[in-house]
This record gives C-alpha cells, structure tokens and sequence, in this order.
C-alpha cells in the first residue's frame, strides 16, 4: 500500500506537467503582483513629506492593538464580530496557505501530516477555513438581504458598491471552498490507499465535504483534488492582484496604515512637513489643491479605506444632510488616484480637486469634531485632510462670505466679532459681579499664578459672558491666585487654523504667545474647550493648560469645594461631551465627576456619549458659516437629550451653550430643556460661606417648568 | 484691457463703533480700523475677472497718505498688478472734486481702457466717478451689476433698477463705471497673500507729477467743506412688541393688517 498520493506537483494538467503549470501560476501571479504594487506606489513617491517615523514602539504597540487586536471592530458589533472572525481566520489560513500553494511545486508526494503539531494546525485550519467561508456567505447575506443603510450611495456619490462587495466576498468564498474540496479529497484519496489516520476537523467545511465524498469513485475524487488545486491557485492569485482595484487593498495596506496612523490628537498637520513657521513665505502654495498635494500618509489612507461606512454613519455633518460623508472623501479621491495614476497606460494628473472631485461646501461642512476618525478601525485620518484642502482654497482666495468677515475681523480686532480690544474685559466688569469678584489684568502691575485665558466668544458674547463669570467665581472658590490678559489677549486662533487660515493663526498664537510670557504666569485655565486644545497642542513654550472641569474635580476632590443638594429634585441631568475636551482630549470623566458630586444629582447618559458625543454644530467660525442642511446637528443632540430622558443638558464649551440653547428654540423645546454649562451649575451649588451669590442670568434656568 | 481702479480706506463699520468726537466736527477716529472701501473692491474683483477673461492690467490707485498703503497692498495681494498711492500735502482736505481732479490727472498719465469706482464711498457722496467722467470727457454709468466684454471696444452692462428688474447698456471705452457691491462675491485676502506683497514698491505721486494745479485741489480748492456732525435725536417709530411669541405673532399680524400689509 501506498503511504502517500502524487502531489498537484507530480500530477500532469492537459499534458502540462503540475510543476511547470503551478511555476508558471506563481511567478506570473507575482509578477503582475508586483508590477501592480509598484505602479499604486507611485502617486505616493511623487507626494507630500509626512514625517511618520517616529517612536516606533509605540507604532507597533497600535499595530497590536488596532490592526491584530481589532481594537474598534466590536463598536458596531455584529460587523465587527464578523470581521474579527474572519480575520482571525486570515491570520490562521496564512502558513496553510503558502504551504498549499507550495505543494504545486513540491518534489515529493503528498502524504499525511508528519507531526502532531501539524496535524493540530491542520485541524485547525479545517475550521478557520470553514469560520471564514461561512462569514462571507453571512456576509454576502447581509449586503444583500439586509442592506445595512451605512453601506447604501446616495445617488450623488455615485453607483452602489454592492456588486464589488459581493464579487470580493464570492472570490474569498470560492477560495475557501476549494481549499476545502482540496483537503477532502485528499484524505479520501489517502483513505483509498488504505492510509487513514490523516482527519479532519468534525463538522468542518472540509469534514462535511469528505462525508459527501464517501460513495464518490477515485476517479472523479482525483479530478476533484487537482481541479481544486487548481481553482484555488488560480484564485488565489486573481485576488491578490485584483484587490489593490478596489476596497480589498487594505489586506495589504492596512498594517502600513495603522503603523504609519497619526499619534497626536487635537493637532493639526503643518502646512509642510519639515518646513518651520518661519520658512513658510517661501512655500508657493498651500494646502492641498490637486492630488499631488496629499501626504504620502493620505494617500496610503486612500487605499486603506474598506468602504465600511462607519465614519459616515458617526459624522454629524452627514447626519444632518451636510454635503459631506468622510467616506466619499476617501472613495472620491481614491476613485481620483486610480483613474489618473492607472495600472496600465500613462499617469494623467494635475486636476483642481475643488470643483473637480469635491464641492466648496463639502470641504466647509466639516466641523473637526473627529467622530469620523474616533470610529475608523484602520485609523484613516480625515481632519488633516480636510484643514489641508481649505488652506488651498483659502490661498486661492476662495472662502465663503460669511467666513470673510469674521476672518478679517480677527486679523484687524484679533476676535472675530469685530468688537474692540478695550471691550474684551467688560464681561468682568459687570456690577453685581464685580462686588463680590474681583477680575485682574495681568498688565505689568498685576501678578498671579494662574491666567484664565477667556477667549473670544466669552468676553464678548452677552449670553456667554455669565459662563465666564461662573468660572472667575469658580476659580476664586477654589483659592486660584487668577487674573487674565484684558485687551492684550487675542482670539486663540484654534478655529482659524482649522479653518485653513494658518497664517491668521500664527500671527494671533504669537501675540498671544508673548503677552502670557510678559504675564509671568504659571499655568493657564480655561473654560473653553476650543482655547484649550489651542493652548494645549496648537501652541508652544506657554505653560501648562487645564480646563476648568479639571480644576473643579481636583477641588471636589480635595474637599476645597462642595455642593448643596440640587434645588429640583424633578431635573434630570445629561451630560454633553464637547468635541475638543472629550474625542481630543480625553477629558471624560472630570466633568461627570463634578456633576455626580452634587448631591441629589439626577443623571442619564445619552446614547451617543463620551467618544461618540455628537456635536452640537462647531465652534468657532462654524458658528458664523451658513451650511447647507436639512435640520442644525444640535437640535438632533437636544432630540437624543430628550430621548435618554433629561430635561437639561449640562455642556463644558461656550460654543455647544450657544448651540443647544438656539437648537432648543429651533425644536420648540422652550421649557422642556434647558442647556446650562458646567461652571454655571458648579456656581449655583456651590457652598459658600462668604455671601457670594450666583449669577441667575436670564438665560439660566435653575429648573425646567412644564 | 488696461483696467484703472480708484479707491479709498475708510473706517470699516462692521468693526468699530462710530461716535461723534467731543468737539462734534468728525468722528472719534482713536481706536478706528481701517479698511478697503467695500465697493471698491467689489471694483477690483470685477477688474480681475475681466482681465483674467480678455487678458490685460489692472492699477488700483488711491489719493491718501502713507496709512493708505495699507489697502493698496490688500489689494495687490488680491491680484491687483500695480498699486499707485496719489500722495502730496496740497490734496489734503480735498472735496469730491478735488479728488475727482487728482484722479483726472493720473488717468492722463497712462492709457487705460476702463476706469472703475465703488458706488460710493462708505464715507462720503457717490460724487467722484461722475465727476472724474465728465473732466476726461469719457461716457459714465453708475451702479453697474454686471459687464460683459463685447468685443475690445465695447461693454455691455446692466444696473438694478426698481422691483429687481435689470436696465441692460452698452457703453464705449474707454469709460468710467461705478460698481454696485453684490456684481460678483470677492475672493478673500489671507495674511499670506498681504505677506507676500508686503515689500513690494507702491509709486508715489504728488501735485507736480500728475500736472495738477495745487490750487484747484486740496482744502485750497475745496468748495464743499464739512460743517458739522450730528447725531439725530431718537425719534418715536419703534414698538418693542411684548409677550410669548403666540401673543406678539398675534400682536404683529394686527398691526401689519393695521397698516394695509395684510387683507
């Protein structure tokens, strides 16, 4: 008896020898492979400098989180749980695989696995095999059946990607089931050769194929272990030089991307990697205005896109029918690299990506919130992107008019009210307030350690100017030595890099830069979210930065502050993440910490919390754009405060008070929910022994009446 | 085509607080920002997409001081080729005659096809365009919303007239236009663009170079001089309405139906 049958190696194909044919397979296969490969890599060599070779250590450790941990797969469970599978079963098949694909050049037979530990892989082969095959039929399913609405293109993004999801899932399909006709024929021929010891793995998709197999002759089983060989050659091949057309690159791409993914949040890119502040007038252009422009980084993103539609399905903008889906930034522009920079035939390139690929609007829809980037699980970056192709336009003087004024105003006045600098400390000097508070001006003759940097909407806005007298209050409370720039403080700036004005930005970040080194101050406080990610990661040499939730938590906790019971037991409190001090910063937690050490304190969260907040429409400049829009994002949020069942929301940023407070008269809310900040709520309960009252400004409800 | 502008910097009104100085005779100028008279740069964007459209220059010249660099920059950085500030001790004080006179003179000096004010200045009377027009003997036309070249020698133009309605011309270069705000949407002018032309040279003219008479311009030949500012006292038209917005809707369709708005 036999010990071993003849390998596809040995076999002969239509007079071909099994050898030549698969050597044939493999290096063709390879070649196109790599030709492909290098042709996609060269719109990347012609790109922008991205200097992404940094800290290493830290890039492999997101590499085992994100990319073979699967980190944010579960987030949107059954699609995760589905791809976390089938990956898994990627990551098993591989060494089969390339031992498979070995065996059709092998010399020898193919005989029974030689060790126990290659029978154990081989078992578990047979049910990674199996996993995989049934999660593309689930899969195919889903997209078919089901028709998850993230997955659907609105006719204006173009044709459905139905059909190349299902081909890709039918290829990988394919794949599976003649690896798996190939491992059943196989033991039933070993079996006909009186050698059985070699099984498979019980209930397996190889397992049930032998089972059918049992009255099969040897004949029609020899033709099905070669035909098998065959198709899984040959699609193995086809899907590795067909994927890099299409969502399927990020096989290959994606372990790059994750290694290469953006490592500082709340940061915004520079206008040119490499290229200091100082050297920037001699830059000809900026931004991103044709393809070229990109990084390499982006670029590489570009590939990486699976086409999941969870950026899209987080983003307030899309959600609100803003003409802009992050997903179709992507697909648009990787449709772009693809039509311009072809596999075969001559690059093609130089085109406007505005007006070409991208609308105006699209690209000013954008409110930086980050949700999109929060959700991707191949860490694809969108806000660089995005704040690089508005500094193309706004070099090409192509800014909205709603933008320009308060643009112009903040270059002339340094806020973008246009209001004058003397005014900026009026909102300390309102006379309730300054009996019982004292604001100092760190001109020269006033000295403390500690800047509250105010920023511009809350010294000039009437409504927002009580936020910033709750917070000097708050300060004062918890015993801060305080005092603020006056007329010398200029706007942060955060939105005007964000808008793409990064010149605007480093002309109001170093006047403020200065005037706080003149102040002599320790550290800097503030209640602005927007201010405070400037301050944080937009600006450098100023002293450290906290908002002002961390300062009230720390007094909370070191019993320097407490709070009297809530006045209306009926309120039912909801916390609203703002943008730029939770998803940037991670400052989660102080906030509720506060809130829950008021006593009496009714609180529910909302179902999209924490790193799912959803914006309340942008700060900033946002709130000087028109967008075009079905319904603003912060009625949508007060709708998903009324749904987790509160009646007031508490923010911890100007911008989201004066958001929600318009949304909530947009909704017809007006008694049923109220918005009130942090520092509001904080200087309404606080225990004070001194006659300190707080501040009840009109707008401030202490309880909803209805 | 050789386009001229003219224009002028004034105090920007969507960034200061206008108040009458103690004295009454002008206003409180401490503290005041400065910048491009907006229809004028209406002008300049339209001089832009002309030239961009049928090739050519466009100057923009100002009669001022030092300080009125400042737009000449803006608007260079803006697309402008040339910026020329119109500058001499003798036009100081000078009434939309004296100015129209300067301008007249610099007009004279080169070749240009079409000269193009703002509708009027934010600060003043609407006078200089109609007047430059008549001292060059060229055809005017005032409150212009849109050009179209017709061939090198015409233009064909339209301004608003009542109920939104278009009035359509045609008018020979080389003319003068006044330009209507709204004619198209400027492009912004970013730090960088200013940046970039900051150390480029602006000409400067005086009295003698444009071969006008010192005497003919200037607070010397100014026969309209400003007497006096005044802030008008509160008359009694307005009515804050009070109450919930159902009772000041009602409130309001009542007095609209009070009036005739309504039947």
């Amino acid at each position: 008896m036999l010990e071993s049958i003849q390998s596809p190696a040995q076999a002969t194909y239509w007079f071909i020898s099994g050898r030549t044919l698969f050597l044939g397979i493999h290096i063709l296969g390879l070649a196109c492979f790599a030709y492909i490969v290098a042709r996609r890599l060269a719109p990347l060599l012609n790109a922008q400098r991205e200097l992404r070779f940094d800290r290493p250590l830290i890039r492999i450790g997101r590499v085992l989180q994100f990319w073979f941990g699967q980190w944010k797969h579960p987030r949107y469970r059954t699609a995760g749980i589905v791809h976390i599978l089938f990956f898994a079963g990627f990551i098993i098949l591989a060494v089969h695989t390339f031992a498979l694909l070995g065996l059709g050049t092998a010399s020898g037979p193919t005989g029974p696995s030689p060790s126990s530990l290659a029978r154990a892989y081989d078992l578990i082969t047979n049910y990674a095999a199996t996993i995989v095959f049934w999660c593309m039929i689930f899969a195919a399913v889903r997209r078919l059946v089901f028709k998850p609405a993230r997955y659907a293109v609105p006719a204006r993004y173009g044709k459905a990607h139905t059909a190349d999801a299902i081909f890709l899932l039918a290829l990988i399909a394919i794949l599976m089931f003649a690896e798996s006709v190939f491992e059943a024929s196989k033991v039933a021929l070993l079996a006909g050769h009186g050698h059985a010891v070699e099984s498979l793995a019980a209930l397996s998709l190889p397992w049930t194929l032998h089972n059918a197999f049992a009255s099969v002759s040897p004949q029609v089983l020899w033709n099905l272990y070669l035909g098998s060989y065959l198709v899984q050659a040959l699609t193995f091949y086809f899907l590795l030089c067909y994927r890099p057309f299409g969502i399927q690159f990020h096989v290959e791409t994606s372990l790059f991307g994750v290694y290469f993914a953006k490592l500082d949040k709340g940061t915004v890119k520079p206008v040119r990697w490499g290229v200091s502040d100082e050297q920037l007038d001699q830059v000809k252009s900026f931004g991103v205005k044709k393809f070229e422009d990109f990084t390499w980084k982006h670029m590489l993103d570009f590939y990486s896109c699976a086409d999941c539609g969870r950026c899209s399905d987080q983003c307030p903008a899309n959600a609100v029918g803003r003409p802009l889906s992050p997903r179709f930034i992507t697909t648009k522009a990787r449709d772009y690299c693809f039509q311009h920079f072809p596999v075969f035939g001559r690059t093609n390139n130089s085109h406007a990506l505005i007006g070409g690929i991208y609308s105006d609007d699209e690209i000013w829809s954008c409110t930086t919130c980050g949700a999109c980037e929060e959700e991707c699980p191949l860490l694809i970056e969108y806000i660089d992107k995005i704040v690089d192709l508005r500094r193309g336009m706004v070099d090409d003087g192509n800014v909205p008019k709603s933008l320009q004024k308060p643009l112009k105003a903040l270059e002339s006045r340094g806020n973008p009210y246009g209001k004058m600098e003397k005014k900026r400390v009026e909102w300390a000097k309102e006379k309730e307030f300054q009996s019982t508070c004292q604001v100092k001006v760190l001109n020269g003759d006033g000295r403390a350690d500690t800047l509250f940097f105010v920023d511009s909407i809350t010294s000039y806005d009437d409504r927002i100017q009580a936020i910033g007298r709750a917070t000097a209050r708050a300060l004062t409370d918890a015993g801060e030595n305080f005092g603020i720039l006056g007329a010398a403080e200029k706007d942060s700036g955060h939105e005007a890099r964000r808008f793409g004005e990064e010149m605007l930005f480093q002309a109001l970040r170093d006047q403020n830069v200065q005037a706080i080194k003149e102040s002599g101050v320790k550290r800097i406080v503030t209640a602005d979210p927007h201010a405070y990610n400037a301050l944080k990661h937009d600006y450098k040499d100023v002293p450290p930065v906290e908002h002002i939730s961390q300062v009230i938590s720390r007094g909370v906790k070191s019993g320097k502050l407490k709070f009297n019971p809530v006045e209306n037991g009926e309120n039912v409190y909801t916390y609203h993440d703002p943008c730029y001090l939770g998803r940037h910063n991670g400052v989660y937690d102080d906030p509720r910490y506060v809130l829950d050490a008021i006593p009496g304190m009714k609180r529910v969260e909302m179902g999209r919390c924490r790193d799912r907040s959803f914006c309340c429409g942008g700060g900033g400049l946002m709130l000087f754009y028109e967008p075009k829009e079905e319904q603003r994002m912060g009625v949508k949020r007060v709708q998903m405060a009324a749904e987790a069942g509160a009646n007031v929301i508490v923010t911890a940023c100007p911008f989201c008070m004066v958001n929600m407070e318009d949304a909530i008269k947009v909704a017809g809310m007006e008694g049923k929910m109220t918005a009130i900040d942090l520092t509001e709520l904080v200087d309404q309960q606080l225990v004070r022994e001194s006659p300190q009252v707080a501040e009840k400004d009109s707008n401030v409800v202490t309880h909803a009446s209805s | 085509m050789e386009i001229l502008v003219c224009a002028r910097r004034v105090p920007d009104t969507s960034e200061n607080e206008i108040q009458l100085n103690s004295a009454g005779n002008d206003i409180e100028r401490d503290d005041l920002v400065y910048s491009i008279n907006e229809p004028d740069n209406y002008a300049v964007e339209e001089a832009l997409q002309i030239v961009a459209k049928s090739g050519g220059n466009v100057t923009v010249a100002t009669v001022g001081s030092d300080e009125d660099e400042e737009i000449l920059r803006r608007e260079m950085a803006m697309g402008a080729n040339q910026g020329v500030l119109l500058n001499d001790d003798a036009f100081s004080g000078s009434d939309g005659k004296g100015i129209a006179t300067i301008l007249k003179g610099f007009v004279q000096k080169g070749k240009y096809d079409l000269v193009l004010t703002g509708v009027q200045a934010e600060d003043g009377g609407a006078q200089v365009g109609g007047m430059l027009a008549a001292m060059l003997d060229y055809p005017f036309a005032s409150l212009v919303n849109a050009i179209e070249v017709v061939d090198g020698k015409k233009l064909k133009i339209s301004r608003e007239i009542e109920g939104g309605n278009k009035e359509m011309s045609e008018i020979d270069l080389p003319c003068v236009l006044s330009i209507q705000t709204g004619i198209n949407e400027p492009r912004y002018v970013g730090m960088r663009g200013i940046r970039q032309v900051q150390s480029l040279e602006i000409p400067t003219y005086g009295a003698s170079d444009l071969a006008v008479d010192p005497s003919s311009v200037g607070e010397a030949g100014a026969k309209v001089k400003r007497d006096d500012y005044f802030v008008p006292a509160v008359g009694k038209g307005a009515e804050i309405l009070q109450g919930d917005s159902e009772e000041i809707i009602a409130k309001l369709i009542e007095l609209i139906k009070a009036k005739g708005g309504l039947q």
